[in-house]
């Protein structure tokens, strides 16, 4: 399998002259931004991976005049911490972002999702907005950005769920079609973007679609920011090209004994030390919304995967039964099985009920659980039943 | 518990009527009391013309709109994986020594209320945890003690 290696960037942290780059991005057509989004292959940062050109062309394309753009800073997936890094040190380029995201679209609105935990960042955020709302209308272009906060639910970060929570109520997500795209916030056409999304966005413009998507591999163009934690020496958030293997990232990160990475987080994929060497980190491989989390031989991962499906029971909205009583019963289910009440066997059962989650369950969060239950499960028999 | 007084009435008049005022007026009243009583969510109704179970069905949905009576200041200790590994129990041990409560008790002077939480953001820092909307993070035991310390002189 081809790849390029560990290769640090600095794009998303790079001080940029926002006027300039904006300045440069209004005088394009909306067709010739959407364009350049597409040729740079970017796929959504928030680790679902939706192509943002296709997302803009489709909310480009409906007819309501009353559109918007929302900013998802809801960033609660276990082990993810770049987006607050980026709001604390680079929000106006995520503002920019956005206006150039309502210039494609034709939308005037913006409104950022920004999870309760993120609150103490509000009042810098603020001073900040002012002076992009301020500089906006310098240029003369008409944009407005608002802010909307959670209150602690994970949930809220699943698209549909974060506008009903912006509306005022429960986070519970939406049943899918319509898309965001047609009928999103206040049942409005809407393109909903990761933060780091974004801002990435306004890097493709300035530096060009060419130069973006000379960085990473076909599947999984330009770089990402990663959130580096667990059994690693330097915890942090890096900023690399995409295409590189889990093997090159542990030899960057690792401490040396480690023995699991989960790349994606708590929904995402447990890679063993065994499939280090062939396993690239992108949509090709494993996909991440950043989340990168080092285990080494002195952790259990019984305790992992348990503190992963108690994180789930706790944050499953409650709606769709498979997920409600799904991730209760995976919780139940391994700690039997570890306790030695049931046959070990039993963990057959078990794998079978999150595919029937995978299939049944409504939204993201529930057809995600047996992602990282499947490959600790497979992976690492012996250490949840003895 | 707490009268609500004239809090609701400001809240609308600075975010509005409408539904999606609700969250910001729960949110305005949780950051001045803590938490919400039932005078507060009938008060809130009554400003946004909808009904009391509207208001406690969308606030019991979220973690950080509490229903229940909590202390002037809430401490939520991340328990996710990393804070996990790298020394939470510790750190709550040396929160329950200190302050004579179980997670999910308040004070009996009603100033601090002890909670566990779901991850919040600082696993490259951990461990870490909340006091109200306020970060702490890299905690060690002498940290916490040196932290909590300051709150009580406050």
């Amino acid at each position: 399998m081809r790849h390029k290696g560990l290769n640090k960037v600095d794009l998303i942290f790079e001080k940029v002259d926002l006027r300039e780059v904006l300045t440069k991005a209004f005088r394009m057509s909306s067709e010739e931004i959407i364009q350049e989004i597409l040729e740079s292959g970017l796929k959504g940062r928030g680790g679902a991976g939706f192509p943002t050109g296709l997302k803009w062309k489709y909310t480009a394309a409906e007819k309501d005049p009353d559109k918007y753009v929302v900013c998802n800073a809801d960033e609660g997936e276990p082990g993810t911490f770049k987006d607050r890094e980026i709001l604390d040190k680079v929000a106006g380029k995520m503002y920019g972002g956005m206006a150039i995201a309502g210039h494609a679209i034709g939308a005037k609105k913006g409104i950022v999702y920004l999870r309760g935990e993120y609150r103490f960042l509000l009042p810098q955020l603020m001073r900040e907005l002012e002076s992009f709302h301020a500089m906006i209308a310098e240029i003369g272009y008409d944009f407005h950005i608002n802010y909307a906060l959670g209150s602690g639910a994970y949930i809220c970060g699943e698209e549909s769920a974060l506008f009903e929570s912006i509306e005022g109520f429960r986070g519970e997500p939406r049943n899918k079609p319509p898309y965001p795209t047609t009928s999103g916030v206040y049942g409005k056409p809407t393109s909903i973007n990761n933060v780091e999304t974004l801002v990435t966005v306004l890097m493709i413009i300035r530096e060009g679609a060419g130069v973006y998507n000379q960085l990473g591999t076909k599947d999984s163009r330009g770089s990402k920011v990663f959130s580096v934690s667990g059994d690693t020496p330097t915890p942090g958030i890096f900023e690399l090209e995409l295409g590189m293997t889990v093997q090159e990232f542990v030899n960057e990160f690792g401490d040396g004994d480690t023995k699991a990475v989960q790349v994606g987080g708590a929904s995402g994929f447990c890679v063993p030390r065994k499939r280090f060497t062939d396993t690239i980190i992108g949509f090709e491989g494993v996909p991440t919304g950043g989340s990168m989390k080092l285990f080494n031989s002195s952790r259990s991962m019984y305790n992992v995967l348990r503190n992963y499906l108690d994180f789930f029971a706790e944050e499953s909205c409650g709606q769709c039964t498979p997920c409600r009583v799904g991730c209760q019963q995976l919780l139940k289910g391994v700690e039997k099985v570890k306790k030695g009440e049931v046959q070990s066997s039993y963990l057959n059962e078990l794998v079978k009920l999150a595919e029937t989650m995978k299939i049944a369950s409504k939204c993201g969060l529930g057809q995600s659980v047996g992602n990282a239950f499947r490959t600790i499960v497979e992976n690492f028999k012996e250490e949840i039943i003895y | 518990m707490y009268q609500v007084g004239n809090l609701v009435k400001e809240l609308t008049e600075k975010h509005g009527r409408a539904r999606d005022s609700l969250m910001p007026v729960l949110q305005g009243i949780v950051a001045k009391h803590s938490y919400l009583t039932d005078e507060a969510m009938v008060e809130v109704a009554k400003e946004l013309d909808i009904s009391a179970a509207e208001v406690y069905g969308t606030a019991s949905f979220y973690t950080f709109l509490d229903t229940k009576e909590r202390g002037k200041y809430v401490i939520r200790v991340c328990k996710t994986i990393t804070c996990a590994m790298k020394g939470k129990s510790e750190i709550l041990e040396v929160l329950e020594d200190m302050l004579k409560i179980k997670v999910g008790e308040t004070t009996s002077d009603k100033l601090f209320t002890l909670m566990e939480t779901n991850c919040i953001g600082w696993c490259h820092k951990a461990p870490a945890m909340l006091i109200n909307e306020m970060p702490f993070t890299e905690l060690t035991p002498e940290r916490v003690v040196e932290i909590i310390k300051s709150y009580m002189k406050k």
